[in-house]
């Protein structure tokens, strides 16, 4: 072959060309701006637009923001400064409501020589958290617990927190981060018992209460494995019957006479301190941990060939779905007074926490109803196929398919309930946003002022339900399990 | 809440029924606190502070009355209510007695069955308009933007004004009293109506206070006062004499400095009696022989907590005006005790 062309090629060139650079108007910068922004006459006229509105909204906002009083202990005092400083007629934010008022849109009106109380249940929630939300990453865990250690240790000494309960939450959150690192799914029994922990924390009062409130479900399934050599059925009543007879007739007593004989109390806080991001955390907290389980169950009912079962869920569900969540409140709060006998002390944030959680269980339901029709009808006929029963095909094949189809439905139902927390300033409670605000231009120091509070609450806001929207997208990458 | 859950359920039926005539004192007594509804923040009348310590002019009937019945003025459980919320949570039994400038009308006595036992403030509905804006008087606001707090008796007295006078109006609805302000200051209308005590309040928040007036017209009667339940004529009685004791209290000259030495050295039989020296006229409505000198201890006389909370002294500055005692032109009038 190189014979041929040995005489009629007189040149052959023996090295590339080096590559050129690209013309100039198809590299770096100028290369994106034209295909982003500029791509066409549309394009190009929608940019500016959005320019000019940029530009307009610094242009409008930036004094106010660049004028930012932050030690001040009176609007009046702020607007002097921000006079003195920038010139008559000048405006300017005035932070110093935050810096004054920040423990009560923190901890409402929580007493403040306990402030340390919530703040380690925070804390401490980390360690209950971790093995559940990041179960598959070690790496992440001992970041995350590591993180929380710290932070919660050092705000808990700032706090004046009592060196007992100090040593305590290290153990804790040392002994976590320890546990998460050999074996984490030890971890998970201090997630069953914080639930219990954290309302004795919050609340004060005895610990036996709690505890009372646990040895329930233990005395059910007691009842339950007597019962079953005799009949299934008998030993599911006898558990669920054994279990509520616990609670509603004797808890109450043993809780009271354990107490006088170890005394395991803490100073109790009633319900109506609560107020602020500790109470739109309580019961965001509590709806969320509660309406997952409820949503599936509800979701499985729904699905189910079962024509009670269906039918209630059904009902359920629409009725609901069908309510807005005011109204749900207002039955928590006023209605339900009629029918409990005067004097009943049936605590307001506890009612709260229950209709926000059958109210995202409803909405949670149909979110997994959906991920559990998207499943191939062959995913079910194989869970068949092996023999598994009802239970063990949803558990080992159905679900864990199902949910993480709905992870992103269920986050964003999650963000929306953390932020109709708000709305329980219709009965009276004190939320961050309005009612707390309201209670702060009540004082006569800082009557008038208005969109600083917003503006805070605003961003703490976004940083909680942002973090929850990184979180499902780190667990959407996590799990994914097709290979494209 | 541990027991008589489902007891409670059950007997539910027969509860409403008999809710009218509950024991109310009884229950306060067995309870060991007051629980009142209050405001959920108004500048002077109600409001938390930093600690979360109520103070102010309606919560210092709670405190009167808590001190009368139980002893402590301390031992108040303060519910905060909202416009919704404030007359049902009286109704349902989750609130003895409501403190929460309500404004006493004839509906809300009979219809809501509520009852008013007195007034502790006269207010009236005004107006407050920018200087710039050249209008002296609320008659000449035809055709002016109106910024209204919507679901409130000021709505309606403000359709009735204006329909009065033969003017018209374009209303711009808020829901708070700070939106009210924004809304104003931002230009969003040109008068700002609410009760005069609100408007006055409003205004000494402005930077700017000296831009702004408030028109003379006070278009609106608005009696804000203390309310219980319909039905439990021995609790309101204590409610309505209570606040009678503050105001007696004032016109006597019994200040809270002053209460002990008077109440042993006092000549005038009026006071005596109030104050539980001779006569028992606790005992007729329940009480021991000293309730009236509890009240007035627990924060002054009327006069006492008008100047701490919203007189002159305050950044509010309310002057007296229709609230002075009778005897000083005003409308204060505390019923004899005898």
């Amino acid at each position: 072959m190189s014979d041929t062309h040995a005489q009629t090629v007189s040149f052959v060139r023996e090295t590339m060309i080096e590559a050129s650079p690209p013309p100039e108007k198809q590299a770096g910068a100028v290369k994106w701006l034209r295909e982003n922004l500029f791509s066409g006459p549309v394009n190009t006229a929608l940019t500016l637009l959005a320019i000019l509105a940029i530009w307009f909204l610094i242009n409008h906002f930036w004094n106010w923001v660049a004028h930012s009083v932050w030690n001040a202990n009176s609007l009046n005092e702020c607007r002097q400064i921000i006079r003195d400083t920038w010139g008559e007629g000048s405006t300017g934010a005035c932070w110093a409501v935050i810096r004054e008022r920040w423990n009560q849109y923190t901890f409402g009106f929580y007493p403040m020589d306990l402030y340390w109380r919530p703040t380690m249940s925070f804390g401490l929630l980390f360690v209950a958290l971790a093995p559940v939300l990041f179960s598959e990453s070690r790496k992440i865990r001992r970041i995350v617990l590591a993180v929380a250690a710290v932070v919660t240790l050092a705000s808990m000494i700032q706090l004046n927190a009592p060196t007992p309960w100090l040593i305590f939450a290290a153990i804790v959150l040392i002994g976590g981060l320890i546990i998460s690192e050999r074996n984490n799914s030890w971890l998970l029994v201090f997630s069953l018992l914080y639930p219990f922990l954290g309302v004795w924390w919050l609340w004060g009062g005895s610990l036996w209460g709690p505890i009372m409130v646990i040895v329930g479900p233990v005395l059910g399934y007691i009842a339950w494995k007597l019962l079953g050599r005799i009949s299934p059925i008998l030993a599911s009543v006898g558990m669920i019957g054994v279990t509520l007879f616990w609670w509603l007739a004797l808890a109450g007593r043993a809780a009271r006479d354990a107490e006088n004989i170890l005394s395991l109390a803490i100073t109790p806080v009633n319900s109506d301190r609560f107020g602020g991001f500790l109470l739109s955390t309580t019961i965001g907290i509590a709806a969320i941990a509660i309406s997952l389980p409820l949503g599936i169950v509800l979701a499985l009912a729904r699905r189910s060939d079962m024509f009670l079962v269906k039918s209630l869920a059904v009902m359920f569900i629409e009725f609901i779905r069908g309510v807005p969540l005011i109204t749900l409140l207002f039955v928590a709060s006023l209605l339900l007074n009629y029918f409990l006998p005067p004097g009943t002390n049936f605590d307001i944030i506890l009612r709260v926490i229950i209709m926000v959680t059958i109210f995202a269980a409803a909405y949670m339901a149909e979110v997994i109803r959906g991920g559990l029709a998207a499943l191939p009808k062959g995913q079910y006929e194989a869970a068949d196929a092996l023999g598994l029963d009802y239970w063990k095909a949803q558990r080992l094949i159905i679900l864990p398919q199902a949910l993480k189809i709905s992870i992103p439905g269920i986050v964003s139902t999650f963000i929306g309930m953390f932020k109709d927390t708000t709305l329980v300033t219709f009965v009276g409670l004190y939320d961050p946003l309005k009612s707390m605000s309201d209670a702060v231009r009540a004082s006569t120091a800082w009557k008038g002022i208005y969109w600083e509070p917003y503006i805070f609450v605003g961003a703490i806001f976004f940083i909680i339900c942002f973090g929850m929207s990184r979180y499902s997208m780190y667990l959407e990458r996590r799990l994914q399990r097709d290979h494209r | 809440m541990n027991k008589s859950l489902f007891l409670g359920t059950v007997a539910a039926v027969t509860l409403t029924a008999g809710m009218g005539m509950a024991d109310t004192l009884a229950e306060v007594k067995a309870r060991g606190e007051l629980n009142c509804g209050v405001n959920t923040g108004l500048a002077g009348f109600a409001a938390p502070d930093a600690s979360g310590n109520w103070t102010g002019f309606d919560v210092a009937i709670c405190k009167a009355v808590a001190a009368a019945v139980l002893g402590d003025p301390a031992k108040v459980k303060y519910v905060p209510t909202t416009g919704q919320t404030r007359f049902t949570a009286l109704a349902s039994g989750e609130v003895d007695v409501l403190a929460r400038n309500s404004t006493w009308t004839f509906s809300r006595d009979t219809d809501l069955k509520l009852d008013f036992v007195g007034v502790n403030y006269f207010d009236g509905q005004g107006f407050m308009v920018s200087k710039d804006l050249g209008v002296t008087s609320a008659k000449e606001l035809d055709g002016a933007t109106v910024c209204i707090q919507t679901g409130t008796t000021t709505e309606l007295n403000l359709a009735d004004f204006f329909q009065a006078n033969n003017m018209s109006y374009q209303p711009v609805n808020i829901d708070s009293n700070a939106e009210g302000e924004q809304q104003y200051m931002a230009g969003a209308c040109d008068a700002y109506t609410t009760d005069a005590s609100g408007l006055a309040a409003t205004r000494a928040a402005f930077a700017d206070p000296e831009n702004h007036i408030i028109l003379p017209e006070i278009i609106s009667k608005e009696p804000l006062g203390p309310a219980v339940r319909h039905g439990d004529s021995n609790w309101g009685d204590i409610v309505r004499w209570t606040l009678y004791a503050l105001i007696a209290a004032e016109e006597y000259g019994i200040t809270s400095k002053n209460l002990e030495e008077l109440a042993k050295s006092s000549q005038n039989p009026e006071v005596q009696r109030l104050l539980g020296t001779t006569d028992d006229l606790g005992a007729m409505i329940g009480l021991d022989k000293e309730w009236a000198r509890r009240a007035i201890a627990a924060s002054g006389n009327y006069g006492e907590i008008f100047a701490a909370n919203i007189g002159e002294q305050t950044p509010i500055g309310l002057a007296r005006g229709l609230n002075a005692q009778w005897t000083q032109g005003g409308l204060q009038y505390a019923m004899p005790f005898r």
